[in-house]
């Protein structure tokens, strides 16, 4: 059994530790957090035991893995420590809260050899991979626009208060929301190294935005427009979806649906002309514990089956999330001009 | 329980399958006259169980019920809670502690002034209880024979091998409200066995149940074993899966696994819902 612990046990740490609890081949040794009334729930209804100081955790036992899951400002010294003592690392996103930790840590993670992954739970959803495919087939010819978005309701009142409203520790929409889709850009279109005309809007929030609109430039020239905000209420949750045009068509993806758009049939795809949809039911990765979505489990099987292989993970790699959190600086810098 | 359930994601624009069509959804009934112009047509084909989180506009739902308890009578709803989204947004803008002062009623900082929170995380329990009374104080006067977990919450204390809760909730619905405590989950063999660890027999469950093994974790093949061979009272739900399926074929398929007690199911037009209540009616014996 590969040993686990999760440091950090809020929506995204619990819901990580339900999942790594009930993972085949880990055994959970242990948790972590500040909170004594989250502690006390552990030791009352599980064996798992339970710290409020990771050092002493990460001492004490012995662990092949930690995921990470507290708020940002703290992953870097926790990350650090991990990957010091020869841990694999599991990180939630976003990952730092500068490019220069980020690089750091990245270095860190190459020299040591470990498995490293960040919660970008979006790529382990089959749509999205399936958006990947397409374009690596070059169904939409050379590519014109795409359109990264994502609407949800999550501050939809004037109030704040916790480190999510302070952008300086990682609030914000721009880390939480847009991040996401940045991060899947990067995945399935490519990387943006230049970024123009952003706006950054608070809606209710005081301190930090609530909407982030921009345009993103690709090493290759592609451009396109980032459109997040989190303070829609039309949406019941967290809806991201991708838009890709090119000459000979138009896809739009999201967690549900791919909707194809071509001018002229595709035989070798099985795609006709003018509109295919297919659902995700036909790409949804199987996993053995749900919770929330395939993609949560998903993720950290992949993250568990590195681990177990002794092989580099390819997705959501340390380095993609750094670079991820360079674009979050190129935004926020274009932001001042 | 009733064959057939009515379900209410149609009404609160959960589509598994289509943002679009959730968007279309949240439209057409975005009044409550709407909801129960719906309701009410199920009811004339002949169902009698609603089974509903506990959304906001459900209260108002349950206003109207039993403002007019001559076009209810018989009826019954499945309440089935929380309602996640609320709490899931609302843990990530306001932490755990923010939610649990957001949702728990006005005066829990008065009941428990004594120790404040201290002294509610030395009593996790009794902070259950309160968060299951305010959840189902919309019910109130309404006949509510079987409460469920949703599913999150269900998965989340699995995972978390924190079976004694499901102990403690059984126990509470049972004395409490004197109905069947029911689970909805995404795991159901998981779920089952962790039951029987801990003493609740032959428990209700919902979970999805369809021919193409959507949203069947771990697989077809070991929840047709456990619909064979297992002692529990299955209630089967994404039966379509989330639209992939014929509604025939689909409710064939349940028509192989006689301990299955009834089919929820949700539909948004009179002859929708009549045909896939003969079909089930039909299939499933």
């Amino acid at each position: 059994m590969i040993k686990g612990s999760v440091i950090g046990l809020g929506k995204m740490g619990l819901s990580h530790a339900a999942i790594v609890g009930a993972h085949p081949k880990v055994d959970m040794v242990s948790v972590c957090d500040t909170s004594s009334m989250v502690l006390d729930v552990f030791n009352k209804f599980t064996k798992v035991k339970t710290y409020s100081d990771y050092v002493q955790m990460i001492d004490n036992e012995n662990l092949d893995f930690v995921v990470v899951a507290t708020p940002t400002k703290f992953h870097y010294p926790i990350v650090k420590y991990a990957l010091e003592k020869g841990l694999h690392v599991f990180c939630e996103k976003p990952f730092m809260l500068n490019s220069q930790q980020g690089n750091e840590i990245v270095g860190l993670a190459a020299k040591k050899g470990v498995v490293n992954q960040v919660g970008y739970h979006n790529h382990f959803i089959g749509t999205f991979r399936e958006l990947k495919r397409l374009l690596g087939e070059n169904v939409l010819g050379e590519l014109s626009h795409f359109s990264g978005e994502a609407y949800g309701p999550v501050v939809t009142k004037e109030k704040g208060g916790t480190w999510r409203s302070n952008s300086a520790e990682g609030g914000g929409c721009l880390y939480d929301y847009a991040s996401h889709v940045i991060n899947l850009l990067q995945e399935v279109v490519g990387r943006p190294s230049k970024v123009h005309g952003t706006l950054l809007k608070s809606i209710y929030s005081k301190g930090v935005e609530d909407a982030v609109y921009s345009l993103l430039e690709l090493d290759s020239g592609l451009t396109g427009t980032l459109l997040v905000n989190w303070s829609d209420e039309t949406y019941r949750k967290m809806s991201t979806s991708i838009t890709v045009q090119g000459k000979k068509g138009k896809i739009i993806c999201d967690a549900t649906e791919i909707k194809i758009y071509l001018k002229e049939a595709a035989p070798a795809q099985k795609l006709d002309k003018g509109w295919t949809i297919k659902y995700i039911t036909d790409f949804a990765i199987p996993v053995d514990f749900y919770l929330r979505g395939e993609e949560y489990s998903a993720q950290i099987d992949y993250f568990v089956d590195c681990i177990g292989e002794n092989k580099n993970a390819r997705y959501n790699t340390f380095e993609q999330a750094c670079y991820t959190d360079s674009v979050i600086e190129m935004i926020v810098n274009n932001n001042k001009i | 329980m009733e064959k057939v359930i009515f379900g209410d994601n149609q009404f609160f624009a959960v589509n598994h399958l289509s943002d679009e069509k959730s968007r279309a959804q949240s439209i057409r009934f975005k009044d409550d006259e709407a909801i129960i112009r719906v309701l009410d047509q199920s009811i004339e084909t002949g169902i009698n169980t609603f089974m509903c989180t506990t959304h906001d506009r459900i209260a108002n739902i349950c206003k109207h019920i039993l403002a007019n308890p001559e076009s209810y009578k018989n009826y019954k709803i499945y309440p089935c809670m929380p309602y996640a989204h609320k709490y899931a947004n609302a843990v990530t803008e306001l932490g755990i502690l923010g939610t649990i002062k957001q949702y728990v009623p006005g005066n829990i900082f008065g009941t428990f002034a004594k120790g404040g929170m201290a002294y509610l995380s030395k009593d996790f329990l009794k902070l259950m209880q309160i968060l299951i009374d305010a959840e189902m104080k919309m019910f109130k006067g309404i006949d509510t024979p079987v409460i469920f977990i949703q599913n999150v919450i269900t998965d989340m204390v699995l995972g978390l091998k924190m079976y004694e809760v499901f102990a403690e909730y059984d126990a509470y619905i049972r004395k409490k409200y004197n109905a069947e405590p029911g689970y909805i989950t995404m795991n159901m063999p998981a779920l089952l066995d962790a039951l029987e660890s801990v003493g609740v027999k032959n428990p209700v469950i919902c979970s999805s149940i369809n021919k193409i093994g959507f949203r069947m974790s771990g697989g077809k093949e070991i929840y047709e074993k456990y619909l064979r061979e297992k002692q529990f009272r299955p209630i089967a739900m994404q039966v379509l899966a989330a639209g992939a399926l014929r509604p025939k074929e689909a409710v064939e398929y349940l028509g192989q696994f006689p301990k299955i007690e009834s089919v929820l199911f949700g539909a948004s037009s009179k002859p929708h819902i009549q045909e896939t209540k003969e079909l089930i009616e039909k299939y499933l014996k």
